[in-house]
């Protein structure tokens, strides 16, 4: 696998040499219904469903066009070896039928966009190491019931990957590298896809099932998924404070401990001034990193993560209340015109 | 079921008009169920016909849902490969049981309830599929897709067998078509209401819309049916449509159903609603500014 260093953030830059760029990624009809539909099965475990996704690649689009379910993982978390027996055997059978088996990412469901964590960046960084196409796909089931189908698609920047290769998140090398939240993941824009026989299977579909135009969405209730929402915000904020309290309180420690190595030293230089007066031999020389260890640099990962959780609710706040304003514009309208 | 096995055996006879009366009583006691099938199966069966094998004329596969008294919900499927000439069929029964344990792990829920395929016709090799099924599960259901498009449209239909002709002598199976109904839950009823939008594009393929965009074509099409209802109501106003009772009856329902309320009270709750809502958007880019502030700083520093 090639290094990818390159400081490539604008996209385009890189696209001549390595065919490892993604700049968009198509879905079929059938992989949204699917995984939808594994959210819905699983929606009384109340836990997060995850799965594979199948597809190609062509070119600079990736095209997924299948996907199966992780077996819910209540049975034990020591059956690793099952999930990748259950993965391997799945993808066999699946390229019986003529499925696409290249295995080009996964896919997970989130409550409220709380997906930007740990495990998420460690999960991501082992797939796009393997198989570096390979991305993430958010699906949001809330947002979803309300009426707006929500998919994304993700992936770790490359000034991302090198970093989280080298696994060290000190604020030093993290200045250096000019990594600033938002561009850990990028996002990257999709399309959604359906066949000439799937768009007629649509049609039919419509007739089997007339009452399919639902505006729930339209609600004018907002309390609730924002309430949700800010507590969310809240506690992020909340940890993003502790952790910056966290981090001051190393520099403090540095600027004291620095301190002390100042005044260490000007001890050590008066006493050798004095015995030099006194004519003794200077004290012999001694290695000031042993007394003073440096400290230990916390990881700044923490805030990283936290940093673009914050920015992921605000941006979901942001939106929910755009389109809330619009629809209590709607209701203002219609009750104008009511009298 | 009981109750056409019983007619059966009281009507032992070889009179024609007779047997034909007792093929009648078996179709419509299975004609009680009903087949409801959600929509990811639909997707899944074309799906695969669409990655056939090069010489395959049509594809099949296993069924998995849920059966009760009276319906049978299909939830899932998945495709077996298959060889069918002239007189032989083969389809890879190691496949499809190892296929059906997979399934299991992921949902454990999900039973055998019957077999799919593709294709407008029930043939005479349908038949032993079918005898196959029978072993898996009793009385599997049939589906079939027709993705030749006859009659300019996919049709979907649901059959079940039933034995007929003369006990002890040689018997029949008939397939006897079940009403067959798409089934969408909330999120699926969205997903597809999404994905409709496909059908109108040229290229295939449709990008999200935003949350502003979704709000703008529902209220559309919330115009365009107000639309509908006025011009209905104008003319049976004019007397050129007769008024229906029913539709008045909800037309009044939606009438009343605009709450009543006073300019200042509607003025005041909205105020207060649009004020939350300015609220949470101004703290949360206070949260964002905050954030991007803090970083600039450090990276200075």
């Amino acid at each position: 696998m090639a290094e990818r260093g390159s400081s490539s953030q604008s996209g385009n830059s890189s696209s001549s040499g390595s065919t490892s760029r993604i700049d968009s990624v198509q879905v079929d009809g059938l992989v949204v219904l699917k995984i939808i539909k594994h959210c819905q099965d699983e929606r009384q475990a109340g836990d997060l469903v995850q799965g594979v996704l199948l597809g190609l690649i062509q070119n600079n689009k990736l095209e997924i066009t299948n996907c199966f379910p992780f077996p819910s993982t209540k049975a034990g978390e020591d059956d690793d070896e099952d999930d990748v027996n259950y993965q391997m055997e799945m993808m066999r059978r699946l390229r019986a039928v003529n499925v696409d088996h290249l295995h080009v990412g996964w896919y997970q469901s989130t409550y409220l966009g709380s997906f930007v964590n740990k495990t998420l960046l460690d999960s991501q960084f082992s797939y796009q190491s393997s198989i570096e196409e390979s991305v993430v796909l958010i699906y949001d089931p809330l947002k979803t019931s309300q009426g707006m189908l929500s998919l994304k698609v993700f992936r770790l920047s490359d000034k991302m990957m090198t970093m989280y290769k080298e696994a060290d998140f000190n604020a030093e090398k993290l200045a250096k590298s000019g990594l600033s939240f938002e561009a850990m993941f990028e996002e990257i824009p999709l399309v959604i896809r359906n066949s000439s026989l799937i768009n007629s299977l649509l049609c039919e579909v419509e007739v089997l099932s007339p009452h399919t135009q639902t505006d729930e969405f339209l609600s004018l209730s907002t309390g609730s998924y924002l309430g949700k929402n800010v507590r969310l915000l809240m506690e992020s904020v909340d940890e993003l404070c502790q952790d910056a309290n966290k981090f001051n309180n190393h520099l403090r420690n540095v600027a004291r401990q620095q301190q002390q190595k100042e005044a260490y030293t000007q001890r050590r230089q008066a006493e050798n001034a004095t015995r030099h007066n006194r004519g003794e031999p200077p004290l012999p020389d001694e290695d000031l990193s042993k007394i003073f260890k440096p400290l230990q640099s916390p990881s700044r990962l923490d805030y990283l993560l936290l940093s673009q959780q914050v920015n992921t609710y605000s941006k979901q706040v942001n939106q929910f209340s755009t389109h809330s304003f619009g629809k209590l514009f709607l209701a203002q309208a219609l009750q104008g015109n009511d009298k | 079921m009981d109750q056409g096995l019983c007619g059966r055996a009281g009507k032992l006879v070889t009179n024609k008009t007779r047997v034909y009366n007792f093929k009648m009583a078996v179709s419509e006691s299975v004609r009680a169920r009903k087949v409801f099938v959600h929509p990811v199966v639909l997707f899944s069966i074309v799906d695969g016909f669409e990655r056939r094998s090069e010489d395959a004329k049509r594809v099949i596969g296993t069924l998995l849902g849920s059966v009760d008294k009276t319906s049978v919900e299909i939830r899932s499927c998945f495709g077996v490969p298959h060889n069918e000439s002239e007189d032989e069929v083969a389809i890879e029964l190691e496949y499809a049981k190892s296929m059906f344990e997979l399934h299991k792990k992921s949902h454990p829920n999900d039973e055998i309830v019957g077999w799919y395929a593709t294709g407008s016709d029930v043939t005479e090799h349908s038949l032993l599929i079918h005898e196959y099924y029978s072993r898996e599960t009793s009385n599997p259901v049939h589906v079939t897709v027709d993705t030749t498009l006859k009659g300019s449209r996919m049709g979907v239909r649901a059959y079940q067998s039933c034995k007929m002709g003369v006990p002890g002598k040689t018997e029949g199976t008939i397939f006897s078509p079940i009403p067959c109904e798409v089934i969408l839950t909330g999120p699926e009823r969205v997903g597809v209401n999404w994905l409709q939008r496909t059908k109108n594009t040229a290229k295939q393929s449709i990008s999200p819309l935003s949350d502003m965009q979704h709000v703008n074509s529902a209220s559309e099409r919330l115009l365009e049916m107000l639309g509908t209802v006025v011009a209905y109501v104008d003319e049976v106003l004019a007397g050129k449509v007769p008024g229906n009772n029913s539709v008045g009856r909800e037309l009044m329902d939606l009438v009343t159903s605009v709450p009543r309320m006073s300019q200042e009270d509607f003025e005041s709750i909205l105020n207060s609603n649009m004020q939350d809502l300015l609220m949470i958007v101004y703290l949360s880019g206070l949260c964002k500014t905050q954030i991007s502030l803090g970083e600039k700083l450090a990276t200075v520093l």
